[in-house]
C-alpha cells in the first residue's frame, strides 16, 4: 500500500497546488513550510485522503506539520487507517 | 518599566530583518490634491517633486473633482462632522440609508449596508452568515482582506486555482456534503487586472446550489457598459449573490465600503457583522461626497468611457515600446519585471523622469513575479499618457528590457 499511497498523494499534491512551470516535487519536499501549500489549501487534501480511505483525520491531528511532505502525509494515513483496521 | 529592553529589541531586530530583506515600505508624502499630476515629497524632506501619479485607484478621476468637493462641503455643514455612535444606537443619517438604496439600484441588487471600509465589509461578512457547517470556496490570488475575513468565520475553507473553473467544479463536488457553498473571488484582480469568470462561475454554482460574493472593489464604477461592474460585463446582473466593493477607489477614493445582495444576508450583517455593530460608520461628509459621485456616473458613462479609451492607449503604446504585460483589458497594466530588485530599480528610476509608479514584488505577488503595477484614469489625458510613455521607454531602454521575452529578461537580471 506504502509506494502506491505514496504516488497517489505526490500526485494529488501535485496536480492540486503546483502551477504548471514548477519544479517537481519529491517525497521530502517541505510542502507547507516551503510555501507551495498553504494551510487553507491543505483542507481539501484531507478531505480528499478522509473521503479515498474511508477514515476521519481530527483537526488537532491534522496540523501544517502533519502535512508538511508527502512522505508525513503517507504516515498520518497509514496511521489512521492502522486504527481502523 | 513594561516596554523592556528586551521587547525592544526584538522589535528593532524584527524591523532590520524586513530592511535587510528589501521589503521596508516607506511612504511618500503628496502635498497636492490626488490628480494626474501631483507634488510629492520623497525622500522624507526632499524638496517637491512634479510628477504624473501612475499607480493611484482613481480610476474615474473623481477624488478630487470640484462637483464632490462641493457635495461633500455641504454634507459638511448641513449634517455635521462625526456622529459619535455606531450605526445601531444613534450614528445612521437619512443620507447614509440613501446612499444604500443608491448602491442596491446601481449594482442591481436587494439590499446594501454601508460599512467603515470594504477591509471591514470583508472582515465582516463572512461570519455574519455562515457557520462551521458551510465551506468557503475562494480563489487563490483574491485579496487580503477576503482572506483576513474568511479567516474570522468558523466556516471549512478550500480554494481553487486562479480563475480554473474545472477546479471549482471538482472543489464544488468534494464539498457536496455541506450545508452551504460560498464562492469567493475578487471582479477584478487588483494585482494582475485580469477579470473573473462570473458567467462561467455563475453556471457552475447553480448547477451545485452554491452562493457566489465578489469583491468587486477594483471595478464599480467603470467596468461594464454602464459601470455597475464586473456583474455587468459578465451579464450575470441580479445573480451574485454577495457584492462587496469600496467607495475609497474609484468611487471618490476616500473611504467606506459596503455589503450588497441578498436581502436576507445583508440583514444578517446588519445584525451580526461585527466591525458595523462595533465602529462608526462612514462619516457623513464623505456619504454626501460619495453621494455626488453616484449621481455623476448615473447620469453619464462618460468618464468611464474615457477611462477605458485610456487604457486601451497605454496598454497599446507598452506593448509597442516592448514590454512584458500582463494580459487584460482593464484599467490596470502589470509591467513584468520579474525581478524585485529589477522592479524597485526602475521604479526609481521612472520617478526620476517624472514618473511615479511604484514596483510589486513578493510577498505581495508571488515569488519572480515582480511587476510595476500601472493604473489608468480618466483623470489622466493624452499628454500625460504620452510623457509616461516616453519615460517608460527611457527606462525600458537603460535597463535593456525592451522586446525582451520573460526568459531573457530574467536570464539577465535573475528570477
Amino acid at each position: 500500500m506504502a509506494d502506491e499511497l505514496k504516488d497517489m498523494v505526490l500526485n494529488y499534491v501535485t496536480k492540486e497546488y503546483l502551477e504548471d512551470d514548477s519544479e517537481p516535487l519529491t517525497y521530502d519536499t517541505p510542502l507547507i513550510s516551503g510555501g507551495i501549500v498553504d494551510s487553507f489549501s491543505m483542507v481539501s487534501l484531507k478531505r480528499f485522503l478522509e473521503n479515498k480511505y474511508a477514515i476521519s483525520i481530527p483537526d488537532e491531528e491534522a496540523t501544517p506539520e502533519a502535512f508538511d511532505s508527502v512522505n508525513k502525509i503517507v504516515a498520518l494515513v497509514q496511521r489512521f487507517a492502522a486504527k481502523k483496521a | 518599566m513594561g516596554y523592556s529592553d528586551k521587547i525592544r529589541g526584538t522589535y528593532q531586530a524584527q524591523l532590520k530583518g524586513i530592511q535587510d530583506a528589501g521589503l521596508f515600505k516607506q511612504e511618500r508624502f503628496i502635498h497636492s490634491p490626488q490628480a494626474a499630476d501631483i507634488e510629492v515629497e520623497f525622500p522624507a524632506g526632499a524638496p517637491l517633486k512634479k510628477v504624473i501619479n501612475m499607480c493611484a485607484n482613481n480610476y474615474l478621476g473623481l477624488s478630487s473633482h470640484p462637483e464632490v468637493i462641493k457635495a461633500a462641503h455641504e454634507g459638511l455643514e448641513t449634517r455635521g462632522y462625526g456622529m459619535s455612535s455606531v450605526r445601531f444606537i444613534c450614528g445612521t443619517q437619512d443620507i447614509h440609508r440613501e446612499l444604500e438604496q443608491k448602491m442596491t439600484a446601481f449594482l442591481g441588487t436587494e439590499d446594501t449596508l454601508l460599512f467603515p471600509s470594504c477591509m471591514d465589509a470583508n472582515a465582516g461578512v463572512f461570519e455574519a452568515i455562515l457557520t462551521k457547517d458551510d465551506v468557503i470556496i475562494s480563489d487563490r490570488l483574491v485579496h487580503a482582506s477576503l482572506v483576513d475575513g474568511i479567516r474570522l468565520c468558523s466556516a471549512m475553507h478550500d480554494t481553487i486555482k486562479h480563475s480554473d473553473m474545472e477546479h471549482l467544479e471538482e472543489k464544488l463536488q468534494l464539498h457536496a456534503d455541506k450545508r452551504f457553498k460560498l464562492v469567493v473571488t475578487d471582479g477584478v484582480f487588483s494585482m494582475d487586472g485580469d477579470t473573473a469568470k462570473l458567467d462561467e462561475m455563475v453556471r457552475i454554482c447553480e448547477k451545485y446550489d452554491a452562493m457566489v460574493l465578489v469583491d468587486d472593489s477594483h471595478s464599480s464604477g467603470f467596468i461594464g457598459k454602464t459601470g455597475r461592474g464586473t456583474h455587468e460585463k459578465c451579464g450575470v446582473v441580479g445573480k451574485i449573490d454577495v457584492i462587496t466593493t469600496t467607495f475609497g477607489k474609484a468611487l471618490g477614493g476616500a473611504s467606506g465600503g459596503c455589503v450588497s445582495g441578498r436581502r436576507e444576508l445583508v440583514e444578517m450583517c446588519r445584525q451580526r457583522a461585527r466591525p458595523y455593530l462595533f465602529s462608526n460608520t462612514i462619516a457623513p461628509v464623505v456619504v454626501s461626497g460619495v453621494l455626488k459621485v453616484m449621481d455623476i456616473i448615473s447620469k453619464s458613462t462618460e468618464r468611464r468611457d474615457k477611462l477605458e479609451r485610456n487604457a486601451a492607449y497605454w496598454r497599446k503604446g507598452l506593448t509597442e515600446a516592448g514590454f512584458v504585460l500582463k494580459e487584460g483589458d482593464t484599467p490596470i497594466v502589470p509591467v513584468m519585471l520579474f525581478n524585485a530588485k529589477l522592479a524597485q530599480d526602475v521604479s526609481q528610476s521612472l520617478y526620476d523622469e517624472g514618473i511615479y509608479a511604484i514596483g510589486f514584488f513578493f510577498p505581495v505577488v508571488p515569488q519572480s513575479q515582480a511587476r510595476i503595477r500601472t493604473q489608468i484614469s480618466a483623470g489622466h489625458e493624452i499628454h500625460h499618457l504620452e510623457q509616461a510613455l516616453a519615460a517608460f521607454t527611457k527606462v525600458g531602454k537603460k535597463f535593456d528590457i525592451l522586446g525582451k521575452t520573460k526568459q531573457e529578461i530574467i536570464a539577465k537580471y535573475g528570477m
